[in-house]
């Protein structure tokens, strides 16, 4: 058999037909990229915005109006209402009215012309910890930018609480929601794509009639895998390129290095996909199955939870799944603009993945009915 | 022996759990013959054919595909062997032919070879006027026609087609078979299993299987003899109350 006449192309060729004409691997490929891509963009905020905000000022002066000025410029807060005595608080939060208070004591304006590191309080509704931690982060942003206007810079005290956003100055979640959702949708589809595709060969009784034909398992399954890789390649475009019009996401490092990375991933997910065809019997099992794996990838992953905040069971386990290190990968490129030396441990976990799968898979798929 | 044996098959034994499907077949079918496996649902028959072109492997035994070990060389076997599964086996988002040239590309038959055969084929299994159309929206009969084209796209020695006619029209299955008497006349041995008696009374010689063991072999003349009955379908018959009686 020369390379000439290797069953692989017949193969290749084959699958590129039968892709041009289902409208599912179409939608799959663009469809729901962008559907995702506007779902999970504009509807997770893990940032909230616009808190109700009730402003109690004993100090009365230009400065804490300034100050109250600043918190309600940030977006942040909204202000809803002044109250005059501390017991009024409660009354707000407890009706849900307001969502946080500012606090301004009557010796600010003293402290601060003092430069003594003047206080103010932000008390907020600590029931919703989003919004609270949302609370803090803008308060804290207030109180490291703001001082009263003709302050010179060396006596300007900052705040003790030192958290400083870095990458994502807006703490806008689409800026770091939008890499992982690249990450999340490969493995949906290049898992589920790929079972259903060889499943489908089977339930049809189409594979009976390759497994009589002299084409390898190689080429049977390299001709499997790589117009998915394509898919993957294709896939992963429109979502940088959507998120780029419509979210804005920065692209602060290489796309090269970028594509180059996706390699091994994807082919872990193929692998994986591959792998799972040769558990199940029908497409609607295959579909289950690449649903039940696509669930702690979502959740364990990064994606939406931070992994530091996890117990270590979990951290451990979200350590098996390629997605965790893929993720490193997108935000290091994406957001943070680093480079391969930065990611080589992620380059080498991934092509492990890869390797492992792939293998397993076509070690499983035997070329015979049994 | 006068004729070299197509098929030899010595001891074939295939178990599945606790239930021999196939037990000890010892077989012999020459060159050129038109060989039916006969037997009811159930009798192994399937299993044989798919054990001969190395869908199962054999729990013990041997068999030849034209001379090759199927055990030992299942790839090169495959490249001698044509095989029409009950389901067709098409791709029903190809057109006619894409699904030819599908098949014959997968035997190395690409470029000019390949195109000269698949026209050949389109022309001589009458699919011109067909070519463009989606094999999923053909007609039972044409769907069969051109799984056979495909099963055959390389010319192979040795034919498996089994139960090839389920679910066709008379017309079209009396043009299948038409074509099969071509193919054994241009020396591919046929082995075709099924359960429909003038399907078998149309087979050189026949091997009647029940419960997955030989019972009878011969023309279907020696058959009725050997089993002592007036017609084919009664040894058929008799052999199905025997096995409902069990």
């Amino acid at each position: 058999m020369s390379l000439r006449t290797w069953p692989l192309w017949p193969m290749l060729r084959k699958e590129f037909i039968q892709m041009r004409r289902d409208r599912l691997t179409l939608g799959m490929m663009v469809g729901i990229p962008a559907l995702q891509l506007v779902l999970f963009g504009f509807a997770i905020r893990t940032e909230v915005r616009h808190l109700p905000t009730i402003v109690l000022d004993e100090a009365h002066s230009s400065e804490s109006r300034a100050l109250v000025a600043t918190l309600a410029s940030s977006t942040y807060f909204d202000l809803v209402g002044q109250v005059d005595n501390r017991a009024e608080i409660p009354g707000w939060i407890g009706r849900g009215a307001a969502a946080a208070a500012v606090v301004i004591p009557p010796d600010f304006t003293r402290d601060l012309k003092r430069h003594r590191g003047a206080q103010a309080q932000v008390i907020v509704d600590a029931a919703d910890p989003l919004s609270s931690a949302s609370a803090l982060q803008g308060a804290m942003l207030t109180s490291l930018t703001w001082a009263p206007d003709g302050t010179p810079p060396a006596a300007r005290r900052p705040v003790e609480l030192r958290v400083r956003p870095w990458y994502n100055p807006m703490l806008a979640s689409s800026t770091y929601i939008v890499p992982g959702i690249i990450g999340v949708l490969l493995s949906i589809t290049m898992v589920i794509i790929t079972a259903m595709a060889v499943v489908r060969e089977r339930e049809k009784g189409t594979m009976e009639q390759l497994i009589v034909t002299p084409i390898d398992r190689t080429g049977l399954m390299l001709g499997k895998l790589l117009p998915f890789l394509l898919v993957g390649y294709v896939q992963m475009t429109v979502i940088l390129v959507l998120g780029k019009l419509l979210f804005d996401v920065p692209l602060r490092g290489g796309l090269p290095l970028l594509y180059l990375m996706a390699f091994p991933f994807i082919t872990a997910s193929l692998g994986i996909g591959l792998f799972f065809s040769t558990l199940v019997k029908t497409q609607a099992q295959a579909m289950q199955a690449g649903f039940m794996f696509v669930m702690p990838n979502i959740l364990l992953s990064g994606f939406m939870f931070p992994r530091a905040a996890m117990p270590e069971p979990a951290q451990a386990l979200a350590l098996t799944l390629p997605l965790t290190y893929f993720l490193e990968v997108l935000r290091g490129i994406l957001l943070r603009g680093v480079g391969f030396d930065a990611l080589w441990r992620d380059f080498a976990a991934l092509t492990g993945f890869a390797v492992l799968t792939v293998a397993l898979s076509v070690r499983r798929f035997h070329k015979t009915l049994d | 022996m006068s004729a070299p044996a197509a098929i030899r098959i010595e001891a074939l034994h295939r178990r599945f759990g606790d239930l021999v499907a196939v037990e000890r077949l010892d077989l012999e079918i020459p060159a050129g013959q038109i060989f039916g496996l006969l037997g009811a649902n159930g009798s192994g028959k399937t299993t044989t054919i798919r054990m001969l072109t190395g869908l199962l492997a054999p729990t013990s035994g041997r068999a030849w595909v034209a001379g090759i070990d199927v055990v030992a060389e299942p790839e090169a076997v495959r490249r001698r062997l044509g095989y029409m599964s009950q389901r067709f086996g098409l791709y029903d988002d190809l057109t006619v032919e894409e699904n030819l040239r599908f098949y014959a590309g997968l035997y190395g038959l690409v470029g000019e070879p390949g195109r000269a055969r698949v026209e050949e084929l389109i022309a001589g299994l009458g699919f011109t006027e067909r070519r463009r159309q989606l094999a999923g929206t053909l007609s039972g009969g044409w769907k069969q026609r051109l799984s056979l084209a495909c099963a055959t796209a390389h010319r192979p020695a040795v034919l498996f087609l089994d139960e090839p006619t389920a679910g066709v029209d008379p017309a079209a299955r009396r043009h299948f078979w038409e074509v099969i008497r071509g193919l054994a006349a241009g020396g591919t041995t046929i082995v075709v299993t099924t359960h429909y008696m003038d399907e078998a009374e149309r087979c050189e010689r026949l091997a009647m299987l029940w419960r997955g063991r030989l019972v009878a072999v011969g023309t279907p003349a020696e058959i009725e003899q050997q089993l002592g009955a007036p017609t084919l379908e009664d040894a058929f018959i008799a052999l199905q109350e025997k096995d409902e009686a069990a």
